[in-house]
């Protein structure tokens, strides 16, 4: 129906999201072929009003793409100056000793605290400069595949009313082509999920396994401010067996950067993400950084952890997948920035020489990656995530150690992930509840007037874009064995129980939605799809996210 | 006819405004900014005059900072022809933009001035009501609703209570408030276009506009927050009140 | 110090808000008021208590307050006075701007405090933020908001009134019909009280509970999304952060657990009353009056309270 209508433009290259990846590409592939035309697209309303990050950066890929990002006004403005890894206890934390030496990947001399929101305003500002066109507040929605090549995407329809039908301000979406196609969507793009399936992507690798980051920026009093300072926990509130931890770095103008990651392979059904990172604030290590501040913002996004052995197939006939929509982020390091920028740049290099050599495939990506430091990089640290999953965090931990220290990773050996995330849950009767604390509106805060601070909105007017595969399902599966998982581990308070005592049923707050994917994940029986609403729909996060 | 449309760029209406801890004013960097939604209905207004016959041309000014031509840029993807860029400092006052706006008057001649009729930054809804008293132009403020017949322009406003109807010989300034229409989206195939429609930049100072502000911000502080009042334990308890204490009944 | 307010009045009578001025104005000092059109209005101008002088602009061009001729009129006046003030309403919204710019004054609108002759406090953000502000004009043109300032009283003064002769009339306007709304529900969104329900009505059909409140109030009627998301009530019923914000001196929530982004469309609701059976609902952080128990019950009883 809408085909006949819309309309197309032709590109070189097409990329998908503008995040570290996607940027970093669009730029280089102005540098190397300044005659190649760049169209980047971005679901946000704003670049970076969808970025999330913590963000301690490594500079190594922005120095290869741009050496002189400094006099460009990069903002990286907040070196990091001292760091602590905290294993806590419900009321003590003790500093792991010898950080460089037992933990060397957690070393972040020479990198910086910033605001990954802010970095990628500032590199779109670059690409634009560079004639790069960036097209913010229009989501892809639609691969185009033709002769079983990818051939661009299309953009999603404007204006379709809840119940589907064309409303008055109907706006078809626009077929953007491309010789080639980049998706640089993050972890658990929604076009990248069905450019994997199409191309069976994912043949022979593991399972990706993801873990969820919910952030908070607070502003604090300057006489508590320590620009520089990196602080990461683990143990409690977390049991051995679920992996995640806890961060809080200070930067920019008596800014901290708080927030709490999971891995999405727990198993008590009864977890609740959220609820974690608000009472870790309640620590002692974490309490007397946030006293006296107010909290800013908020956010939340999954990221993937499997690393090296669940990166797939790189590339297809027409395009390439970088960034998180790979699965490059270095789990062991918590950094996907530098991965994610050098993966763009490397699939950018491998396009020009398609283009040259008139390959339908960019296929020498593959091959470039494997030469570069950033497969030296995720092959030397691939044991480290799985290592947790294997042995708990504490088994993990010395694992670790002892990866790092002896063997340098260059163990001989690969371990494995055996599940997908949402394998892992057990049913509700086998879990205990925590029991979490009541929000006291000064340090821990509920749901909603977290989201509150997202500045989420999206047209209230469109079809629900979380849509249920098969709605029965809820009930049977999700109510009757999991009590609900979604209601605790959506970070944004989407999926709510209503008359829970009478007739259970769901029911889907999709304005709240932060785009942070964890219910495409997580889902028992992945029945939730995640697909994208309209454009500029999503969250607005401000600098300092 | 002409139509002129001035655009402001504003912190966008989804965000919630957050005060700077020195209290000097309201956070506005690395915060999205937009075009004034009062704005999106001026130029959607005068699109849709276009698209009737009942203009020739749309031209959209901006006063401010660089990055106001992005929203000048949106405002052509939405259909105007052309637009114009003065800048000055971020967000000048109501009495300065209206002296520029009456030197765009004598540049441009259009017939028709449409305004939103307030920024949802400052909140002024005053710069329709100065320009048009500078012009000595009739104005037709808070439009809900504008017709264009035989040389005048009647306008339906919003008024406390209801609405009122005047007619407005040519040319005019009308200020339009939410109910004029609803905005169109900007399609992606007109911002593209709109990245190849014409764009002026022009100096405040260059027209001889003097940009020096009459208020200065003294401070900006967060409203006090709403404190919890009483539980009552019946009906009756809760009419007596609010007759005799809020007084509200 | 002498202050001018221009006191809009409607059918006949005086404006509650432009009583609001009067006070506001009084801080400066003397208090003249400006009555544009019907005399009847400025004979009860008279009377109004702290009210030193009543100007009457009698000229029929001054009928219908329109902007045109009335900024020029105050303009004409303008020297004997060093501040010019009205309520915030459509009438001094519309026409004191346009004076301010004849008089090359940058005008400061919906005033909430006057902190002394140079500094003023209002509203930006719509209400996010307070800002002072400090006018170096040597004539000040403001609106003031009704809300901020009691009513001076409408009795105990005994003021001259004197006729001003008219000034030059631009002719640029001409006043059609006004159209006073009919409807007895007011709008949502300039309603004086607004009778709000949430997911706790449970259904379209008994959402209609809520009605025979409304008409005892003179109310409009509102939702909160929960409500709208749950198919009880169309979408313009909704008030919060992305639908209508509100502003009534009564505000009634029943059945809404009070999510931020509904108290972002209400919170600055002169009074809240809230009804819950959740002690614990947030709405009760913000309300005046709250009432803990079954809105079934409760709204029936309170509608019969204000028969």
């Amino acid at each position: 129906m809408s085909e006949s209508v819309r309309e197309s433009m032709e590109f070189d290259v097409v990329i998908v999201g503008g995040g570290p990846a996607g940027l970093a590409a669009a730029i280089r592939l102005r540098q190397l072929s300044p005659e190649t035309s760049v169209c980047l697209i971005e679901k946000g309303s704003e670049i970076g009003a969808h970025i999330v990050s913590g963000a301690v950066i490594e500079p190594r890929a922005l120095t290869e793409l741009l050496p002189d990002w400094q006099e460009r006004g990069a903002p990286l403005n907040t070196p990091v100056t001292s760091e602590e890894m905290l294993y806590l206890t419900e009321t003590r934390s003790l500093r792991v000793p010898m950080l460089d030496r037992l933990m060397p990947h957690m070393a972040n001399h020479g990198n910086y605290i910033v605001s990954l929101g802010e970095v990628c305003r500032w590199l779109a500002t670059q690409a634009e400069e560079l004639g790069v066109e960036i097209y913010p507040g229009f989501a892809g929605a639609e691969v185009l595949i033709e002769n079983n090549r990818v051939v661009g995407v299309a953009t999603g329809d404007m204006g379709i009313t809840k119940d589907g039908a064309q409303g008055p301000n109907y706006q078809p979406g626009m077929e953007l082509r491309g010789r080639y196609t980049l998706f640089a969507e993050g972890c658990r793009g929604s076009l990248t999920k069905q450019v994997m399936a199409h191309y069976d992507l994912r043949k022979g690798v593991d399972p990706q396994t993801y873990g969820l980051g919910i952030k908070e920026v607070w502003e604090i009093p300057a006489e508590n401010h320590r620009p520089g300072l990196v602080q990461h926990s683990f143990g409690w509130p977390l049991d051995d067996k679920t992996y995640g931890g806890a961060w809080l770095y200070h930067f920019g103008e008596n800014l901290v950067s708080y927030g709490f990651v999971v891995g999405l392979d727990y198993a008590n059904t009864w977890l609740s993400p959220f609820e974690e990172m608000q009472r870790i604030k309640l620590h002692p290590a974490f309490r007397k950084h946030l006293e006296g501040g107010r909290r800013v913002s908020y956010g939340a996004r999954a990221l993937s952890e499997g690393g090296l052995q669940s990166i797939p197939r790189l590339t297809f006939p027409g395009g390439a997948l970088i960034g998180d929509s790979a699965g490059f982020l270095n789990m062991p390091k918590i950094k996907g920035t530098h991965t994610a920028m050098k993966s763009g740049m490397l699939a950018a290099e491998a396009v020009v020489e398609a283009i040259k050599t008139d390959h339908v495939e960019p296929s020498s990506f593959t091959q470039r990656v494997k030469k570069s430091w950033l497969w030296e990089e995720l092959h030397a640290a691939r044991n480290v995530r799985p290592g947790f999953a294997h042995f708990g965090m504490r088994g993990g931990a010395v694992y670790a150690a002892l990866d790092a220290m002896l063997l340098r990773g260059r163990a001989p050996w690969t371990l494995h992930f055996r599940h997908q995330d949402n394998e892992t849950l057990k049913a509700a009767a086998l879990c205990k509840k925590p029991n979490y604390p009541k929000p006291d509106g000064t340090l821990t805060f509920d749901r909603l007037s977290s989201v509150f601070l997202s500045a989420t909105n999206h047209e209230e007017d469109q079809p629900v874009h979380l849509r249920l595969r098969n709605p029965s399902l809820w009930k049977t599966v999700n109510w009757d064995v999991f009590r609900a998982p979604e209601a605790r581990y959506c970070p944004a308070g989407v999926y709510e129980v209503v008359d829970e005592a009478t007739a259970p049923a769901l029911h889907i707050n999709a304005q709240n939605c932060v785009h942070c994917k964890t219910c495409d994940i997580k889902d028992p029986a992945q029945n939730i799809d995640w697909t994208v609403p309209e454009g500029a729909g999503g969250p607005n996060y401000p600098a300092g996210m | 006819m002409k139509i002129v449309v001035p655009v402001k760029r504003v912190v966008d209406y989804n965000i919630k405004p957050r005060v700077k801890a020195d209290g000097s004013g309201v956070e506005t960097t690395g915060v999205k900014m937009s075009m004034n939604p009062f704005d999106e209905i001026a130029v959607e207004e005068a699109v849709r005059l276009k698209e009737k016959g009942v203009a020739s041309e749309v031209v959209v000014v901006s006063i401010g900072v660089q990055q106001a031509q992005d929203t000048l840029r949106t405002a052509m993807a939405m259909g105007a022809d052309r637009a114009i860029l003065v800048l000055s400092e971020e967000s000048p006052e109501p009495l300065a933009v209206a002296k520029v706006l009456k030197a765009i008057h004598e540049k441009e001649q259009p017939g028709l001035f449409i305004l939103g009729k307030q920024a949802i930054d400052d909140d002024m809804n005053a710069t329709g009501q100065m320009l048009a008293g500078l012009l000595g132009w009739g104005q037709g403020t808070f439009a809900g609703k504008i017709e264009v017949a035989d040389g005048r322009v009647l306008v339906t406003r919003e008024i406390d209570g209801g609405t009122e109807e005047v007619s407005l010989a040519l040319p005019a300034v009308v200020t339009a408030d939410l109910r004029l229409n609803e905005p169109r989206y900007a399609s992606l195939p007109n911002i593209m276009k709109a990245r190849k429609k014409p764009m002026e930049t022009l100096n405040a100072e260059d027209l001889g506009v003097d940009m020096a502000r009459r208020l200065t911000v003294v401070s900006v502080a967060e409203p006090e927050q709403r404190k919890a009042g009483v539980k009552v334990g019946s009906v009756a308890e809760l009419v007596e009140k609010l007759r005799n204490e809020a007084k509200v009944i | 110090m002498t202050a001018l307010v221009l006191l809009d009045h409607e059918e006949g009578r005086i404006r509650k808000s432009a009583l609001s001025a009067v006070t506001a104005a009084s801080q400066f000092g003397d208090v003249h008021v400006l009555v544009a059109g019907d005399a009847t209005v400025a004979q009860a101008a008279s009377a109004i208590s702290g009210v030193s002088k009543v100007l009457h602009a009698a000229d029929a061009q001054y009928a219908h307050e329109l902007a045109e001729p009335l900024a020029a009129l105050i303009v004409s006046l303008a020297g004997g006075y060093d501040q010019i003030v009205a309520a915030a309403g459509a009438v001094g919204k519309n026409v004191l701007p346009r004076a301010a710019a004849l008089l090359d004054v940058q005008p400061i609108p919906e005033v909430v405090r006057i902190v002394d002759a140079e500094t003023f406090v209002r509203p930006i953000y719509a209400g996010n933020a307070l800002a002072t502000v400090k006018s170096s004009d040597a004539k000040k043109v403001l609106t003031v908001r009704g809300s901020a300032f009691d009513a001076a009283p409408a009795e105990g003064g005994s003021a001259p009134v004197e006729t001003v002769a008219p000034a030059a009339n631009p002719n640029v306007s001409e006043f059609v019909a006004v159209h006073l709304s009919e409807s007895e529900r007011p709008e949502l969104e300039s309603a004086r009280v607004v009778v709000s329900g949430g997911r706790g009505l449970q259904s379209e059909e008994k959402f209609h509970i809520l009605e025979p409140l409304a008409d005892k109030l003179g109310a409009a009627i509102g939702a909160s999304r929960a409500a709208v998301d749950s198919g009880f009530v169309p979408n313009e019923f909704q008030v919060g952060q992305t639908g209508k914000i509100v502003a009534p001196e009564l505000y009634l929530a029943f059945g809404i657990s009070g999510a931020i982004q509904h108290l972002a469309g209400m919170k600055d609701s002169r009074v809240i009353v809230a009804v819950n059976k959740d002690p614990e609902a947030p709405i009760f952080q913000v309300a005046d009056y709250g009432i803990e128990g079954d809105l079934f019950e409760i709204v029936p009883a309170l509608t019969a309270a204000l028969a």
